[in-house]
């Protein structure tokens, strides 16, 4: 059987739990770990544990459900321009934000031709458990396939990359000279691991980034050869969760943090110091405030790290968890706004163009797609969460075969999730654009509290540890822009509710983004404006020193 | 959003909720409380009275459920107010404090706010479900339908049974007793002291409320004598059971105290009269009403899983939950709910809430995304779901397997009379024999 979890639903009621144990587990007081392929033996037990989930978060996999055949599919609506039984539609990118587009485009009643494109050779499979079970061994990297939720019917062009876009012909080309036509699109590219800034180290044996099935199942393989010590690179939520699994298999680790904290580019440093005492009470050697400045090797494989306090960290496998790249290359030259920051779109996905037209053909959703969001100050940010993808894939897949009158807007409250050192943490909102923080309730001595984030007295996140159940309050709480700091009575108050500075690092304007590039404008009547993209930056100069949490 | 301050008791929405509320709790509507339920949703959050509001709409409910702002500990509530016959102020001591030492219901973790609730759940689950006991309820398959075909053999040669004297009411009366560790043979005694400790929410009138407020108090007492008693005993000759655990488990959050245990022991065994039995009666009633589910079934009896969640959607045997209220003043669904009300929540209402569930009073266990309040939410739900959630699936796969041709003798069956605990009081069903186990 093939399952996945939609965590970001998940409050921790532990009836999978209790129904079947062999396949659902928890790490500490509330932190879900589950096998997404669990044997057909334990069937029975797998859709009791569905059937109960009181937030129906377990989702199985439906390929072979005659209730899916039986049902009537509802026709697609009667538009300014009908996506037929005779229309293309082509999704560019095989992961969880194409999948979930693609089974949502069926869903609408998308009776057309389904193209989906991969670079990746796997059928579309599920990552964040590649940082947590898989790495610890608990369940295969192949067990991570996502279960289908519609019948797809799509024909599939797997292992194969996009390698570019010709919006005239309406063409997607691929990397093996293919071209495939399309009357909509849909862009789900989203991002890769940074790699390490210097070629040299990043090839030596022994360096690792964790974002693919591959990687994991390598880097699986290096942590059970007993390394004497990892380093992870970057204290973000990959790396933190790289280093719980190796305290998990009493492994020897050190996190090495830019930032005062870990997990403080996306939580603020209040918060991120919470976390670092985690890590430290869990046996991390944490260092913050330190940059590495290079890996160093012998016969071809790493032996440690130089680090800019002067130190060095003796390793023999090391980690670099220093964030994520944005899959937009393919898009250069097709006249399509794109580039560092993601593919822009408008609330309901549709990509602008460089002359910030809006398209009618071409949609975009998952990691790779800026849009704007009215709650947070309708400025235009990605997102690189699970449910973020699978939310906006499914607004996307809508928009594209309805008309104008009933488009949707992506305009759900972002949620994600952490599993690290036996602690859920979660969060709603969007922490990073927050100034002031305060721990409302629960208690930060016990791991279990509440954190709200707060923006010129409005509310604008929330961050859990184990308190997932009251995270759904302040959801709503943020998108209905609820005062801060929170001032009512409630259960469980924190002992000294302060007001602190949230702690996060000043976020980049698009304008370091145009240090790199530039648009430039010409023409001199409406008939004539057009924007062009001009890299200022010479092709053989380094890249910028990777960005560290 | 516009925000209605519903002020008075003049107001025509009032009065229409309190007719509308009064034929919910009217014992002549318990075998079809719907409409009227539905009645009372038209105003998703509705004030009932003064200082009281009703929540029917399943939204305002998952919003109520996870704010902050509200408590589960009647203690909060505004002077002068009660709640289900009982008067907070009876629950303190002379200083006004807490009665913590008189143990009973009104004190257990589900009355209780974080993070003593948060503790003593915890504590108590450390003995019964994951982190540290996760295979226990799963490992009672085996046990549960062997208890089941053992009643059901005690058919004997009878072609008619009560259903709920036959097999609702003893199978999950002895899983109780199992778990918790309390002898089978006393469990006549604590049957009797279970239904005075309910029975303080049929009161009919003010008079009728302080006698049998009288006889909780006094039933409340007894059981407590009982369950010290082998409390002590479990102290000196611990067994694998559940109030051994209590007693003598010394946790990272310390040992419980014995009225905790006592609180938390007397919440168990009610929890395990009161609800289940409900269940498997309401399921076998639902059932024997649905021939073609009944038919499906039989022939694929994995389908029992998203049977019973159906079942509790349409009949959850808890309708309502009196023991809400707001610490502060508050804002739900449009209306202002001001800090010390009650609220009331009405999860029977919420389960059928056309805005959430398409035909809500259908029966469709195919049911996509059948995320029900059957057993509550938050914090606060139910502690025993997954006992009872076996515990009914089995009777269900095991009664349909084994008796041939089952119909109902009388439909409607006579209910019980609490409106809050619903369920048949007697279930008569006939058939033509009973299939070998």
């Amino acid at each position: 059987m093939r399952l996945v979890v939609d965590m970001t639903k998940c409050q921790s009621y532990a009836q999978c739990c209790f129904l079947a144990p062999e396949s659902f587990t928890f790490q500490g007081q509330e932190a879900l770990v589950y096998d997404p392929a669990p044997t057909d033996a334990h069937r029975g037990k797998i859709l009791q544990a569905a059937a109960a989930c009181p937030v129906q978060a377990i989702l199985l996999d439906r390929s072979d459900d005659p209730t899916l055949a039986r049902r009537e599919l509802p026709a697609p609506p009667p538009g300014p321009t009908p996506l037929g039984p005779e229309s293309r539609v082509v999704v560019v990118g095989a992961s969880l934000a194409g999948l979930r587009g693609a089974e949502a485009l069926r869903r609408e009643g998308f009776r057309g031709e389904l193209t989906i494109i991969g670079d990746e050779p796997e059928e579309p499979y599920d990552r964040p458990p590649l940082s947590k079970q898989v790495l610890s061994g608990r369940v295969a990297p192949e067990s991570t396939t996502l279960p289908r939720l519609e019948d797809l019917d799509a024909g599939w062009r797997l292992g194969v990359a996009a390698t570019g876009l010709d919006l005239d012909a309406k063409q997607v080309l691929l990397a093996d000279g293919e071209h495939i036509a399309f009357d909509r699109l849909l862009i789900a590219t989203g991002t890769r691991a940074r790699p390490w800034v210097d070629p040299d180290g990043a090839g030596l044996d022994g360096v690792f980034t964790l974002r693919t099935v591959d990687d994991s199942r390598r880097l699986r393989a290096a942590l059970e050869a007993r390394p004497a010590r990892v380093l992870v690179v970057g204290g973000g939520f990959t790396g933190s969760e790289v280093a719980s699994v190796c305290r998990d298999l009493d492994l020897p680790v050190t996190v090495a943090v830019r930032g005062p904290a870990p997990l403080a580019g996306a939580l603020g440093a209040v918060v991120g110091r919470i976390a670092g005492d985690v890590q430290r009470d869990h046996g991390v050697d944490l260092r913050c405030d330190v940059s590495v400045t290079t890996l160093e090797g012998q016969d071809g494989r790493v032996r440690g790290a130089r680090l800019s306090d002067g130190t060095f960290v003796e390793a023999d496998v090391v980690v670099v968890a220093t964030g994520a790249v944005r899959n937009v290359e393919w898009l250069e030259g097709s006249g399509l706004s794109s580039g560092e920051w993601g593919v822009t779109c408008d609330a309901g996905c549709r990509v602008f163009d460089l002359n910030g037209v809006v398209t009618d053909d071409v949609f975009v959703a998952g990691d790779v797609a800026r849009f704007p969001h009215p709650v947070f100050g309708a400025e235009f940010m990605a997102m690189e969460h699970w449910g973020n993808a699978v939310e906006q894939a499914r607004v996307a897949a809508h928009n594209m075969v309805t008309g104008q009158v009933r488009r949707w807007a992506h305009l759900s409250v972002p949620v994600f999730w952490s599993i690290q050192f036996g602690h859920v943490i979660k969060s709603v909102g969007v922490p990073s654009v927050a100034d002031e923080v305060m721990i409302t309730q629960g208690s930060v001595e016990d791991r279990s509290f509440v954190a709200v984030y707060g923006r010129q007295g409005r509310t604008v996140a929330a961050v859990s540890f184990d308190q997932s159940k009251l995270l759904e309050h302040h959801r709503r709480a943020i998108a209905e822009g609820a005062a801060f700091p929170p001032d009512a009575s409630t259960v469980n108050e924190a002992p000294d509710q302060d007001l602190e500075p949230a702690g996060l690092p000043s976020t980049r304007t698009p304008w370091a983004v145009a240090e790199e590039t530039d648009l430039v404008v010409t023409g001199d009547e409406p008939s004539e404006w057009r924007t062009t993209w001009r890299p200022r930056r010479a092709d053989d100069q380094q890249p910028q020193l990777a960005r560290q949490e | 959003m516009t925000i209605t301050e519903t002020t008075g008791t003049t107001s025509t929405g009032t009065t229409s909720t309190q007719e509308a509320y009064a034929q919910v709790v009217d014992h002549a509507n318990r075998a079809d409380p719907y409409p009227y339920y539905a009645r009372l949703r038209e105003q998703p959050v509705a004030r009932l009275d003064e200082r009281t509001f009703v929540v029917t709409g399943h939204q305002e409910i998952l919003d109520l459920i996870h704010d902050p702002r509200i408590s589960s500990d009647p203690r909060n509530l505004a002077e002068g107010h009660s709640i289900g016959g009982h008067t907070p102020a009876a629950e303190t001591d002379a200083e006004g404090e807490p009665a913590e030492e008189s143990p009973s219901l009104l004190n257990a973790f589900v009355m209780l706010d974080a993070p003593k609730h948060d503790r003593l759940r915890s504590q108590t689950m450390r003995h019964f479900g994951p982190p540290h006991h996760a295979g226990y309820v799963d490992a009672m398959r085996g046990d549960m339908a062997r208890i089941v075909n053992d009643l059901i053999d005690g058919f004997g040669d009878a072609r008619e049974v009560d259903l709920v004297e036959a097999l609702a009411y003893p199978f999950p009366v002895t899983m109780i007793c199992e778990v918790l560790g309390v002898p089978r043979e006393d469990e006549p005694r604590f049957h009797a002291w279970s239904e005075d400790i309910i029975a303080t929410a049929e009161a009919t009138g003010p008079e009728d409320a302080a006698e049998k407020r009288e006889r909780a108090g006094l039933a409340t007492a007894q059981l407590t004598e009982y369950l010290s008693a082998l409390a002590d005993e479990k102290t000196r000759d611990p067994k694998d059971d559940l109030l051994s655990g209590l007693v003598n488990h010394d946790g990272p959050g310390g040992r419980m105290s014995r009225v905790d245990v006592l609180n938390t022991a007397i919440m168990l065994l009610i929890g395990g009269h009161e609800t289940t039995v409900n269940m498997i009666a309401n399921g076998v009633l639902t059932l024997l009403r649905h021939p073609e589910v009944l038919e499906r079934l039989e022939r694929e009896p994995e389908h029992v899983a998203r049977v019973f969640e159906e079942l509790l959607r349409l009949e959850p045997p808890a309708q309502v939950t009196p023991t809400r209220v707001a610490l502060d003043d508050l804002v739900l669904g449009g209306v202002l709910i001001p800090k010390g009300s009650s609220i009331w929540v009405m999860w029977a209402a919420a389960n059928r809430d056309p805005r959430h569930f398409a035909d809500p009073d259908r029966f469709d266990p195919d049911r996509e995304q059948n995320d029900h309040l059957g057993f509550g939410g938050g914090i606060h739900a139910c502690f025993g779901a997954p006992l009872a959630r076996l515990e009914v699936q089995i009777a269900l796969v095991e009664v349909f397997r084994r008796l041939e041709n089952p119909r109902l003798v009388l439909d409607p069956p006579p209910y019980r009379r609490n409106p809050f605990l619903r369920g048949p009081s007697h279930l008569p069903i006939a058939f033509d024999g009973v299939r070998p186990r």
